[in-house]
């Protein structure tokens, strides 16, 4: 069984894997984790997730870094998000549907303001 | 959750909170027997048998549980009432699989939805974990396991806008050209 589609597939990936280690020069880098418990898969968080993914795509942000975890035990709130810029402090925020995406990597991510209706204070 | 994707991500997802270091999924659907199975294996922590029982019982499982959440009980029942079954093999120390099964043609029977979404949301989303994917219509198949395209990376971030491309790409053509 073949485990990658083709020998090309993994070529390319190489190429660019080489091409991202020469950018890097140790900048920081923006981590966003967004939580896949039971609860935050029901209420759309791997839409979230993609649509996360589909803005990082589209607007070719480099150094970012996606990541998924379990339920935070917040009651209903799912899908939640936490941004983490370069050198500055977590930021959570509640009900995250794919709607509200674009608007959130854009003015969080891109431009660094907090929407600060959105986050959710416990 | 209307889609068998869903739930495999939400079965995926308590493998990685045990501490799998290697989940494989295997989705396969045979025309010819008329079954469609899930499979999906972990070598994280394991439970013991009471553990099991706990999991699949709608009415016990409390939500101070926190990594297990209705998303058992409900899957087991819908594998049921089309002629199948979900059965949970786990041993302490060794890991969990959890196999479900439905008859394929059933009229109640829930889409497989997008499981190439939901591969990719495990790919990118855990990367610290070894996964393993098999989906395979009658004799078509799609193998894939992530540890040499994570040899190829070193260390490179799979959410690289160029990366995820090339792996969206990979897991996509390949769901699609079995399905």
């Amino acid at each position: 069984m073949p485990t990658i589609k083709s020998l090309e597939d993994l070529k390319r990936l190489r190429e660019e894997a080489q091409r991202v280690r020469k950018l890097k020069v140790n900048e920081g880098k923006t981590e966003i984790v967004v939580s896949m418990g039971t609860v935050g898969i029901a209420a759309g968080a791997r839409e979230t997730l993609k649509a996360i993914l589909n803005f990082i795509e589209a607007h070719n942000l480099q150094n970012t870094i996606v990541k998924q975890t379990g339920n935070l035990g917040i009651e209903g709130q799912d899908p939640l998000v936490q941004i983490t810029l370069p050198g500055a402090e977590k930021i959570l925020y509640g009900k995250v549907h794919p709607s509200f995406v674009d608007q959130l990597m854009q003015e969080h991510v891109c431009e660094g303001k907090v929407i600060a209706d959105k986050v959710f204070n416990p | 959750m209307r889609e068998l994707s869903l739930h495999i991500l939400d079965i995926a997802e308590n493998s990685v909170s045990a501490g799998g270091s290697r989940v494989e999924i295997s989705v396969i659907e045979d025309m010819v027997n008329d079954r469609l199975s899930i499979v999906i294996g972990d070598n994280g922590k394991g439970m013991d048998t009471e553990t099991v029982k706990r999991v699949l019982d709608p009415f016990v499982t409390s939500r101070t549980t926190r990594n297990v959440g209705l998303g058992l009980p409900l899957l087991k029942a819908a594998a049921v009432g089309c002629n199948g079954d979900l059965i949970i093999e786990s041993e302490p120390g060794v890991g969990t699989t959890t196999k479900v099964t439905f008859q394929h043609s059933h009229i109640d029977r829930m889409p497989l939805g997008d499981l190439a979404e939901t591969w990719l949301t495990l790919l990118l989303g855990s990367p610290e974990v070894n996964w393993v994917f098999h989906y395979q219509v009658d004799d078509e198949i799609f193998f894939i396991d992530d540890l040499e395209i994570k040899r190829e990376l070193d260390g490179i971030s799979f959410t690289e806008p160029g990366v995820m491309r090339i792996i969206r790409e990979l897991i996509r053509d390949g769901v699609d050209s079995v399905s």
